[in-house]
């Protein structure tokens, strides 16, 4: 590889993980916003104008408290928990797409970290390893309720990680691959041959079930049960204080980031967006292309913030007869009625 | 037996029907709901820069009022501090001197006034007592303070400012 892609490639990973920290950041602020607007109140408005300044209030706040580690806590583990919890948490984004290739003097400049072929294993994989920085935060802090909070968090994870991966096979008998860079481009524009073009037209209930899943896997409300204030005081980080506790909470929302990346690329086209094909320059087309995914993110996020206020949490049987019950039948009904329409169909 | 009322209603449990189940519909009809309030005017009032109108029979802050030339009008007969039932106001009284008359209405006046804002519970039973409708409680809401001491006002923030000045 010439220096000059390796600079190419270091340049887009560093611009990613500041743009994933950035949402993350202000997802924390959009949450308390549009916490406040659901519920007829004006949310965070005194540090800078209309409150803009308040994640980085909240960030100094973190830094600056003083930080505890329980005596009886595992002090190595203790701290591995929440470092896990937040690389996890960020190097999901490299295989993303982000955009169509950009041309800049005859250099074709790819705006995706790396498109390995096994893209959609390589997020499975990240996302089973992100349970284990709240399982090892949990059991390290030495009390029942980090336990409590840490067990359901790994049961509920292994529950909804079966009929995520069931609900992507469907998704993988229409696209017949694991790249996502390739996923993405098979849904080029908004409309081919006579029907939709993206994922989930294709693929409705399979991506019903993606989501509900994501919002399990996200540690989201309505399954937010790893760290439910009611029954638990604070789940898994009850032990926990100063950036600490601050990591745990940023990598729930750097989770969100990349979970709602993901489901836009693989059902809401990723980067395509409807009559893109009417502009000619490619440039300007794949620039666009960023803002249309970003836009599908944040309205993926805003999604999973609207939920989270409106429905409450589900009790813990609940929550498992879902998963077992109704989600991985469905997902299995799911494979089956994909592969009878496509044998009917082509 | 017939109930007295005749309002009684049974109730019968229903096994719920296969939406109701799937859950979703009722998920859609919270997620509506929410909706239509993310779009509704807020309540909030933003307190230090706004502040709600008191109603017209608000009890606030004391004042202890002048009459029409600005002479203090209270004369130190102490009915407020005795209808207080909660024994929160105290006054020393003095007697006019010569060359006074423009500063107190009475011969006798109240040299030391104190109310303790800690102790008042804002009845109002001074003002009714009050025969020289001299105190009313008319102003704003007390402030917040750091000691107890703070908190006994004293002439100086009670008596209204003088007239044209």
């Amino acid at each position: 590889m010439e220096l000059i892609d390796l600079l190419i490639k270091i340049a887009l990973i560093v611009v990613i993980f500041a743009i994933s920290l950035v949402v993350a950041m202000y997802s924390t602020y959009a949450e308390r916003k549009i916490a406040a607007f659901f519920q007829d109140r004006v949310g965070p408005n005194r540090a800078g104008p209309w409150g803009i300044l308040q994640p980085l209030a909240d960030g100094g706040k973190m830094f600056l408290k003083e930080e505890i580690i329980p005596t009886n806590a595992t002090g190595f583990l203790f701290i591995v928990g929440p470092s896990l919890a937040i690389l996890t948490a960020c190097i999901g984004s490299a295989v993303i797409p982000w955009g169509q290739n950009l041309e800049i003097g005859g250099r074709v400049i790819p705006l995706q970290v790396t498109d390995i072929n096994v893209g959609i294993l390589y997020i499975f994989g990240v996302v089973s390893l992100g349970v284990y920085g709240i399982m090892i935060g949990g059991w390290a802090s030495n009390n029942k309720y980090s336990l409590l909070g840490a067990i359901r968090a790994a049961s509920q994870n292994i529950s909804y990680e079966i009929s995520m991966g069931l609900s992507i096979i469907a998704l993988l008998m229409v696209t017949g691959t694991l790249s996502l860079g390739e996923i993405a481009k098979q849904q080029h524009g908004f409309w081919a041959d006579g029907y939709f073009s993206w994922n989930v037209f294709k693929q409705p209930l399979g991506f019903l079930l993606f989501i509900v899943c994501a919002f399990a896997e996200t540690n989201r409300s309505p399954f937010d049960l790893p760290e439910c204030e009611t029954e638990l005081v604070g789940g898994y980080h009850t032990e926990y204080s100063s950036m600490k506790l601050g990591f745990y909470l940023f990598a729930e929302y750097i989770n969100m980031f990349i979970s709602s990346a993901v489901m836009a690329t693989l059902y809401f086209g990723g980067y395509n967006f409807p009559f893109m094909d009417l502009i000619h320059s490619p440039n300007l087309v794949a620039i666009l292309g960023v803002v249309a995914l970003f836009a599908k993110i944040f309205l993926f996020i805003f999604f999973f913030m609207w939920v989270r206020w409106t429905i409450p949490r589900f009790r813990y049987d609940q929550l498992m007869d879902l998963g077992w019950k109704t989600l991985i039948p469905l997902a299995i009904a799911n494979i089956v009625l994909t592969g009878i329409f496509m044998t009917i169909f082509k | 037996m017939e109930s007295l009322s005749n309002k009684k209603k049974q109730l019968e449990v229903k096994p719920l029907n296969f939406w109701e189940r799937a859950y979703l519909p009722a998920i859609a009809k919270g997620l509506s709901i929410t909706m239509s309030h993310f779009f509704k005017k807020p309540v909030t009032i933003k307190y230090p820069e706004e502040k709600r109108e008191f109603s017209e029979n608000f009890r606030g802050m004391h004042s202890l009022k002048r009459d029409e030339q600005g002479r203090e009008r209270c004369t130190a007969c102490g009915l407020c501090a005795l209808s207080c039932p909660a024994e929160a106001i105290t006054m020393q009284a003095a007697e006019r001197q010569k060359g006074e008359e423009n500063l107190y209405r009475e011969e006798k006046y109240a040299a030391v006034y104190e109310i303790n804002m800690l102790r008042c519970i804002f009845c109002g039973l001074c003002e009714e007592a009050c025969p020289k409708e001299a105190i009313y409680l008319d102003g704003d809401i007390v402030p917040s303070d750091y000691l107890r001491k703070d908190f006994i006002y004293g002439k100086d923030k009670l008596v209204e400012a003088p007239l044209n000045q």
